[in-house]
């Protein structure tokens, strides 16, 4: 069974110590740094669009072609800015990697840098992890003091500088614009497009913005090569990737794996659904990304797979529900996270999260009035694709996906409140909640 | 059908074609879909669209189907037309063919209206709310909202002018994008997320701008409102006059609401050429004054030293005895309040009734120098000859001269910020520091200490892509008009006098100078006065006036018998004592005014004349445009204007002014013509040097009245007089250093006339040996004090 892994990211995780740098060259870190800065940057370029990467962190866009957008006559600096802002609840992969190997992502900026023609590098973390933020930055000082960065790295003439800089706890600013803003000083709110950042950036200069898991990606292509690398996964969906698993899993965690493989083969990897319990409902790559049912369960997790079911591939962050979860419940504590993330830019996501909040304790409290799921998902359409960025797209995606494979249950929220008909305490993980309890 | 862009500088062969429901539209590249639909009369429901801002996409109502980007593709999603860029061939289908578009629409404004309070009944925009007016024309009859709505405590001041109301907020950013971009006071900002988004300020620092009031006009709902205006009426109940606001030369287009025969607010008009859709505060607020208990509402003659009440013949006849009494032995002091037609008014009954020359409109400052530059460069000319509000933006460099746009001609500072925020203008102030207003231009500094500006102004490069723009301070200043007829000659730069107040332009025009003629015709131009004879029908007087000055000298001294005085404060000339002793001292007073001043207390006959805004006629611009003043109050307690009673008095002298209104005057002023033939010569003083200086106890004195400070125009304007600035006194630090005097402590800077306390600025970029404090102290003006900018003053710290 778990020759389905493919550890590359996660290889050196269990190592003793394995966030230092002397541990991280020991199992041939810094060496793809090492090839990288032989060849020209375009041959950086090329390998990196031969081998199929795409962005990890949920668009899926083709990472080479979005480095060849970089234009290079334009004056100003050039940037690339890693986002490590990762707050989309149920995703845990970036944190876990950069806990365990902040040095792989290290590497990969370097050479990422290397090969936009970039002189500084921002990594933007997500401000709540602390012990990842501090693990970050003595890894980066760890590479200056071994010539990585700074000043004429490994005698190539390059420079780099690396700074890492900690987001104040804001979903929203792991949109890029929105980051860019944050990382500018200002409030993180999504920014106005075209010009697009790869245009005019940050500090309104041209911008590579890359999740953490692709730029980590970076160094172990060029090692390895574009072949290697695209050997692996699908046919569209090249490569492997980090897929972690939370909810009611026997062993949740994080599987690396090639892209393209299914929930049934994860679940079987990671223990199954927990004992006594069977699917329900679960999400492909975070709560932005519509639920699916087990009758997906066979579904190629990859780009193709998930948009064909009407899904997305997201971040891979796969929640899994058993049959004592409800639905509403569920999306009504998914809804308050958006409702309490809206930057507040937009009038669709602003107001209509605070709408359907409302809506949805009606249903949860079986309150809600007949027509309630008529109106409700009315105001579903009225928001999604209307916004000025994805949050409110997100949003509404738990909602239309729920009523849509679920709607005897909001049904159901026309006269019984959820927690009677799903009582709270069953669905807890750990035993401490009471039977009936809920907020 | 086909709609083509009216864009006057772009030629056909630039144009695209969009087609917007089907219809062809034609537009330069780079017109949003949101402006091409409103060419062929789509009105595209909006909130936080406004095409003088940036856009910025927040709102989301004007969502449009585009079922062809111009390549053939479609967009997925609705688009937001106000941020959306035509592109050749695009389709767009607005809510006129669009389900899917209405849908968004309504959609956005059922969201829009959940959380806001529905107050309408209480709102001071109820009645001219875009909200409430796109809730009946793109909203539903009906709310299917029924939660919480969010609260917020109400209303909040911004600023002493400013409330805001952050529960009706829809958030639309137009009043932060107008104070970042367009005014450059980023004061306020939007704060906190989500729903509890709002606009923010710093609680110990206010939304101090000049130009706060167009926030509140800008406003698509009742967010921000005026602390003067509100619950003072309905806007459906007001009648509203556009016309031009007296407030400085700019001559910025209002539009000025009434009811109850009392003006209830001012609104910016909107007049592209000028303020686009902007004004000032002072001009928006400001109006309060000619309603206090100083109101003069009959005539009044003095009998046994009191002034009492007279019937208008009585007044006319004590006037004509005491003029008959002085013969041409008069002067005419009209200061800067006056229309053209009443400037024009008064310019004839000097020349034909009185038959003198002795006539200013220049109640400050003033010189020969100034006086032939003025002859020479700006009398006679017409709109376009001379500098326009389009050529600020459009040039690529402007220098400033004695002239601090800001404070002095604020739409003008309006319009530099445009050039310099969209097209790449550089400003540069001929100036001892670097003001604030200057800073938010970004512009150069040419330190001069004030007097050797004449000196600074003869080493400037400047190409014929330079507009100059000159203050009327620079009458002060020796050499300063004269160097700058040579840069100009030099260089083919191009100069535009700007003066401070609305009437001057139009008063040069009219002739109200003791050398110039109407039209520009120059008084010892033997010509020029047989021209104008000829058509006024009546001898012109050769021998040269006096100047304002000379005129209250000469009547101090007793040389001169009598004054007519339209309207001045003594504060306004260099030397306030010697003005009061000269209008005292004068045999014979006849003061024409609407409120009770130190000119009127001092009258042997007032006649009440009519507010601005009781009566109809122009203001000339700094440009020469003409603005109308239009009559917005028709019941008024003295409905006569300074033509009418001048006319009155001509009559009784046994004279024919000519006319007896406005436009009258109006019509012989425009038959007359500008003058055809020789103009005054350019004048060509020596430059002037530094005065004696005692480093660092006795200082060169600069100075400039700010917008808002002290002044009779702003009586009665409370909230407006808290937004002003507080009066201060301004050292370089190595100055201050010498002094030694810290920021915040009081300095004391003494003249002839008097001294005065000030707390101390520390001003960086200030030049050493010299002591800014401003022209308009709060109740008291630079008059008191008898010196002028360029002189000298005693400085030291501490209390006087």
């Amino acid at each position: 069974m778990t020759d389905l892994l493919t550890p590359v990211l996660s290889k050196n995780w269990t190592q003793e110590r394995s966030w230092k740098i002397a541990n991280y060259e020991r199992t041939g870190g810094y060496q793809g740094l090492k090839k990288a800065l032989k060849t020209s940057p375009s041959d950086v370029i090329s390998v990196v669009k031969d081998s199929g990467l795409r962005g990890r962190g949920g668009a899926g866009f083709p990472t080479g072609m979005k480095w060849s957008f970089v234009p290079q006559d334009n004056p100003n600096p050039k940037y690339l800015v890693v986002n490590a802002d990762e707050s989309e609840p149920g995703t845990c992969k970036d944190m876990p990697l950069l806990m365990a190997s902040p040095h792989t992502l290290v590497e990969g900026v370097i050479i990422s840098s290397y090969a936009i023609g970039c002189a500084y590098a921002f990594i933007y973390v997500r401000g709540e992890v602390a012990h990842v933020i501090r693990r970050l930055q003595q890894a980066v000082r760890e590479a200056y003091s071994a010539g990585y960065a700074g000043k004429n790295i490994l005698g190539s003439g390059y420079d780099l500088e690396i700074v890492v800089h900690a987001g104040a706890g804001a979903y929203i600013c792991g949109e890029e614009t929105a980051l860019l803003d944050s990382l500018e000083g200002r409030r993180g709110q999504p920014r106005l497009r075209p010009p697009f950042p790869a245009v005019a950036g940050l500090y309104a200069s041209p911008t590579v913005v890359n999740n953490v898991e692709t730029i980590s990606s970076v160094p172990s292509i060029i090692r390895e090569g574009a072949s290697w690398f695209s050997s692996m996964g699908s046919e569209k969906s090249k490569g492997y990737t980090l897929y972690s698993l939370s909810g009611h899993v026997a062993r949740p965690g994080q599987f690396e794996a090639p892209l393209g493989i299914t929930l049934r083969q994860l679940l079987e990897l990671s223990g199954g659904v927990r004992e006594g319990h069977e699917l329900k409902f679960w999400t492909p790559g975070g709560s932005s990304t519509p639920i699916l049912t087990p009758a997906d369960i066979d579904l190629p997790l990859d780009y193709e797979g998930m948009a064909g079911a009407g899904s997305m591939l997201g971040t891979k962050a796969l929640q899994i529900f058993d049959e004592t979860t409800s639905v509403v419940r569920t999306t009504l504590r998914w809804v308050e996270f958006y409702k309490h993330e809206s930057c507040g830019k937009c009038t669709p996501c602003r107001e209509g999260t605070w709408w359907l909040v409302q809506l949805l304790r009606d249903f949860e409290a079986g309150k809600a009035s007949e027509g309630d799921i008529e109106k409700m998902l009315d105001l579903c359409d009225n928001i999604g694709g209307k916004s000025f960025c994805a949050l409110a797209d997100g949003a509404v995606a738990c909602v239309t996906s729920a009523v849509k494979h679920f709607r005897s249950e909001f049904e159901q929220g026309y006269h019984t409140p959820a927690w009677e008909l799903f009582p709270y305490g069953r669905s807890a993980l750990f035993a401490k909640q009471s039977e009936g309890a809920h907020a | 059908m086909s709609v083509e862009a009216k864009a006057g500088d772009v030629v056909a062969s630039d144009l695209i074609s969009v087609f917007i429901d089907d219809t062809e539209v034609k537009v330069p590249k780079g017109t949003l879909v949101i402006r091409a639909a409103e060419m062929i009369g789509v009105d595209i429901p909006r909130f936080c669209d406004h095409p003088l801002l940036d856009p910025v996409g927040a709102c989301r109502e004007c969502m449009v189907e585009v079922p062809d980007m111009g390549n053939g593709r479609g967009m997925p999603k609705p688009q937001a037309s106000c941020t959306l860029e035509c592109a050749p061939g695009m389709q767009v289908k607005t809510q006129v063919s669009s389900e899917k578009a209405d849908k968004a629409q309504r959609g956005i404004l059922e969201l829009l209206l959940i959380n806001h309070p529905l107050d309408c009944p209480i709102c001071d925009k109820g009645g001219e709310c875009p909200l409430q007016n796109q809730a009946m024309s793109h909203g539903r009859g009906t709310s299917r909202y029924e939660g919480v709505k969010r609260t917020f405590p109400k209303p909040v001041s911004v600023s002493a002018q400013i409330l805001l109301d952050r529960e009706r907020c829809v958030l639309c950013a137009r009043c932060t994008r107008f104070s970042e971009q367009i005014s450059g006071d980023p004061f306020i900002a939007l704060v906190e997320r989500g729903a509890l988004q709002q606009v923010g300020f710093y609680e110990d620092h206010p939304y101090d701008s000049y130009f706060s009031g167009n926030v509140i006009q800008i406003c698509p709902v009742g967010a921000l409102t005026s602390a003067d205006y509100r619950f003072q009426a309905r806007p459906f109940d007001l009648v509203s006059t556009t016309t031009t606001c007296e407030g400085c030369a700019s001559g910025c287009e209002l539009r000025t609401d009434h009811r109850h025969f009392q003006v209830k607010r001012r609104l910016a008009g909107n007049k592209p050429e000028v303020n686009e859709e902007w004004n000032c505060d002072l001009g928006r607020f400001g109006f309060y004054s000619g309603r206090q208990d100083d109101r003069i509402t009959a005539p009044l003659v003095r009998e046994n030293g009191e002034l009492r009440v007279a019937s208008w013949p009585e007044a006319i006849d004590a006037a004509v005895t005491g003029l008959k009494a002085a013969g041409s032995s008069v002067g005419v002091l009209t200061g800067g309040r006056l229309t053209l037609e009443n400037a024009y008014g008064y310019s004839k009954f000097a020349r034909t009734v009185l038959g003198t020359n002795n006539i200013d409109f220049r109640s400050r400052q003033a010189s020969d120098e100034e006086a032939q530059f003025l002859g020479s460069s700006v009398a006679g000319k017409r709109l376009g000859e001379g500098v326009t509000f389009a050529d600020l933006q459009s040039a690529s460099s402007v220098i400033c001269v004695a002239f601090e746009p800001e404070e002095e001609s604020a739409i003008v500072f309006l319009r530099l910020r445009k050039g310099v925020r969209k097209n790449k203008l550089t400003v540069h102030s001929v100036a001892p520091y670097l003001s604030n207003g200057f800073a938010k231009l970004n512009a150069n500094l040419i330190a001069a200490v004030p007097g050797t500006e004449a000196s600074v102004i003869s080493t400037l490069d400047a190409d014929a892509d330079t507009v100059i723009l000159v203050g009327e301070r620079a009458a002060g200043l020796p050499g300063a008009f004269s160097a700058l007829a040579d840069l100009t000659e030099r260089t083919g730069a191009r100069v535009a006098w700007i003066p401070r107040r609305a009437g001057d332009r139009g008063a040069l025009e009219a002739g109200c100078l003791p050398g110039l003629l109407p039209g520009g015709r120059p008084v010892a131009d033997a010509a020029a006065r047989v021209d104008l004879a000829a058509a006024w029908g009546a001898e012109v007087p050769s021998a040269p006036g006096l100047t304002g000055a000379q005129i209250l000298a000469a009547t101090a001294a007793g040389e001169l018998n009598a004054l007519v005085v339209a309207g001045f404060q003594p504060t306004d000339f260099a030397d306030a004592q010697t003005t009061r002793d000269g209008i005292e001292k004068a045999g014979f007073v006849i003061s024409l005014e609407s409120r009770q001043s130190e000119v009127t207390e001092r009258a042997d006959v007032v006649f009440p004349v009519d507010l601005i805004e009781e009566q109809a006629g122009t203001f000339w611009n700094w440009e020469h445009r003409p603005g109308r003043v239009n009559r917005v109050i028709k019941r008024v307690p003295s409905p006569m204007t300074d033509v009418r009673v001048l006319a009155m008095l001509a009559d009784a002298l046994g004279e024919d002014l000519g006319f007896r209104v406005p436009a009258g005057a109006r019509a012989e002023f425009d038959e007359l013509g500008a003058w055809e033939g020789a103009r005054v010569a350019a004048p060509a003083v020596a430059a002037g040097g530094l005065p004696d200086v005692a480093f660092p106890t006795s200082l060169v004195l600069a100075s400039w009245r700010l917008l808002l400070g002290g002044s009779a125009s702003t009586d009665g304007a409370t909230a407006l007089l808290e937004t002003a600035k507080p009066d201060v006194a301004r050292l370089s630090p190595a100055t201050a250093a010498a002094l030694g005097v810290g920021a915040g402590e009081p300095l004391t800077v003494t003249a002839r006339g008097g001294a005065t306390t000030l707390p101390l600025v520390i001003e960086d970029s200030m030049v050493d040996g010299v002591v800014w404090i401003p022209g308009n102290r709060h109740g008291a003006g630079l008059g008191e004090l008898d010196v002028v900018a360029g002189e000298t003053v005693e400085v030291n710290g501490g209390a006087a």
